[in-house]
């Protein structure tokens, strides 16, 4: 049996450059693929109602008379699958998370 | 001979973090019976396959679970590809194989440091999810989701990954092979970890075989219960064993789930050397015909077993899901049978339990 | 799993209780039970397998049928067998471990039993 087998590791993590970042102050880079949150730019939305009838969790609200176009963030899976139905491509999937709220 | 007492466990444990409660009959210190009690987290997934349309279902089979999701979203599409006799490109499958293999592997490093943090391992338990965390970064760079990857669609993957990058994805591994070696010395030279997993747990072959047990907890008693050698999606193509261990103690469940790490490390390198290039989806036309499919595939808690029923619409009749989890049930009331109660944490912990899994 | 490798065979219930006796005797696990709602009533699967081909033995009963119990002879069963009670409403006989209904704690009674139509909500 070996003495203490993790101390190898932990003396080589102690001197080595720190595996995480300080959060607030530096960020993460996120990729182009990142699946972040869903943008609509309603200019050129033809609230049409099919990234609605489409989400697989009900996250989206279109009504079409009044031109309203609402997305619940907390019911919203990120899945990308009303960006790819869109048949104007006024919607997008940004690479940013939602940011946290402050207030 | 002391009294019984009835201690309830769960489902809020300092260190077990699923849902599981269990009413746990004690005689002095020994667990004389568990009675598992079930339903906090169940949401009737498979119901919902009966109002969603079958090309959009993979979004909600992914979801069933955080840790496994590519092999449900996996299993889900090979399952109706089959009902629909589809024959997918063969870079989609080689694509998905690769990104299961991640998944594995992910998984296995989540479960060991969990199982570090349950021992009161602090620093293993970092260090296994320091190496996890690289391979969530490869993940979330080539698919756009670290934990949910939304690779797969009906009739291929979403998003195909360029050479350069495969490459990457393979040479990645010639620096953190060294990091597995690493926690793979500790949990097994380690005091600590050798008191707490040896001897621990005991499944004997014959009661993992009659309760039907699956995945690291067959393969720790000596089965060699693995579906990829069913040989779906390209891993009739590729070459490698079931990982097996004979002890059937908690450690030799620790000792697969290791060994299955650098199997899966062997996979993706093989599997990256032979990918061929083309399409990566095709164009889905029908609907699922009226008829029925079997479709079992090897997650990283075991094996899992998937239903589904056709009648013609773009709606699926009947969706099943017998997960992992929900099989290693009754191996787990017996493995709990005569423990200590200090121990019980650990052997639930030891079967990889996924409550969400197993109740859909 | 290919197609040809799965096997479903209809039978009675008496007929499937001596065959499922056999298939222990031949080494055969339990892979799953599940329950599908049918046209004429319910139909119940058990899938067993020895080391990669399955077995499907097929059952085809009414709801006020009284389904016995196999967890008798295969003890992994009761877990199936509690959830086709809870999320279908049948009524399974003699389960080793019998939770009365209190397995999965769901809303609507055997959620599951319903035709499609009936369920209303969710959405």
């Amino acid at each position: 049996m070996r003495i203490l087998p993790m101390a190898k590791i932990v003396l080589k993590s102690l001197f080595r450059k720190a595996a995480t970042q300080m959060y607030p102050l530096i960020t993460k880079e996120y990729y182009p693929a990142t699946r972040g949150k869903v943008l609509n730019d309603t200019e050129f939305c033809i609230y049409c109602g099919m990234c609605q009838r489409k989400c697989p969790a009900g996250a989206i609200e279109v009504i079409r008379a009044k031109r309203y176009w609402a997305l619940d963030p907390k019911r919203c899976v990120t899945c990308n699958y009303c960006v790819e139905v869109c048949p104007k491509k006024c919607m997008t999937m940004d690479k940013r998370y939602t940011a946290p709220s402050t207030n | 001979m002391g009294e019984r007492t009835v201690i309830p466990f769960g489902p809020q444990h300092p260190v077990l973090l699923e849902p599981l409660h269990l009413d746990l009959v004690i005689e002095d210190e020994k667990v004389v019976k568990a009675m598992p009690s079930w339903g906090f987290v169940h949401r009737g997934l498979e119901k919902l396959a009966e109002k969603r349309d079958f090309i959009e279902f993979p979004f909600v089979a992914e979801r069933i679970c955080g840790v496994c999701s590519h092999s449900h979203g996996m299993a889900y599409t090979q399952a109706i590809e089959a009902l629909m006799s589809l024959e997918i490109p063969v870079r989609a499958k080689y694509l998905r194989t690769i990104l299961a293999e991640f998944s594995r592997i992910n998984s296995h490093l989540l479960w060991l440091g969990l199982l570090a943090n349950a021992l009161g391992f602090e620093s293993l338990f970092m260090h296994c999810w320091k190496l996890r965390e690289k391979i969530l970064d490869i993940v979330e760079e080539t698919t756009g989701g670290r934990v949910i990857f939304g690779a797969c669609r009906v009739g291929g993957v979403n998003r195909d990954i360029d050479a350069p990058t495969l490459a990457r994805m393979s040479r990645l591994f010639t620096g953190m092979e060294k990091g597995f070696r690493e926690i793979d010395g500790v949990f097994r030279k380690d005091y600590t970890v050798q008191k707490r997993l040896q001897e621990t747990g005991a499944l004997s072959r014959a009661d993992a075989h009659l309760l039907g047990a699956v995945g690291p907890v067959a393969k720790g008693s000596g089965i060699p219960c693995d579906m990829r050698r069913l040989g779906y999606s390209v891993y009739n193509e590729l070459d490698f064993q079931a990982v097996v261990e004979t002890e059937g103690d908690s450690y030799a469940r620790t000792s697969v789930r290791i060994k299955e790490i650098f199997q899966s490390v062997g996979l993706i390198q093989q599997a990256i050397a032979k990918i061929p290039a083309g399409e990566v989806s095709m164009k889905i036309t029908g609907l699922p015909p009226v008829g029925e499919h079997f479709e079992m595939v090897e997650q990283p808690r075991g094996e899992a077993v998937y239903y589904v029923k056709g009648n013609g619409t773009r709606f699926l009749e009947r969706f099943r899901v017998r997960n992992s989890t929900f099989a290693n049930i009754p191996a787990l009331l017996k493995i709990l049978e005569g423990c200590e109660l200090s121990d019980v944490p650990m052997l639930i912990l030891s079967i990889d339990p996924c409550i969400s899994c197993a109740e859909r | 799993m290919a197609k040809e490798l799965i096997v479903f065979i209809d039978m009675e219930i008496p007929e499937m209780l001596t065959r499922v006796e056999a298939l222990k005797l031949e080494g055969y696990r339990l892979m799953q039970i599940h329950c599908t709602r049918v046209e004429s009533g319910y139909e119940i699967n058990y899938t067993f397998a020895l080391d990669l081909p399955s077995q499907n033995l097929r059952i085809h009963i009414d709801r006020e049928q009284e389904i016995p119990s196999i967890s008798g002879i295969f003890p992994a069963a009761f877990l199936y067998e509690n959830e086709i009670h809870d999320l279908f409403g049948l009524n399974i006989t003699d389960m080793l471990i019998d939770y009365h209904g209190r397995f999965y704690r769901t809303s609507v009674p055997a959620p599951f039993g319903q035709a499609k139509k009936d369920t209303g909500g969710g959405e």
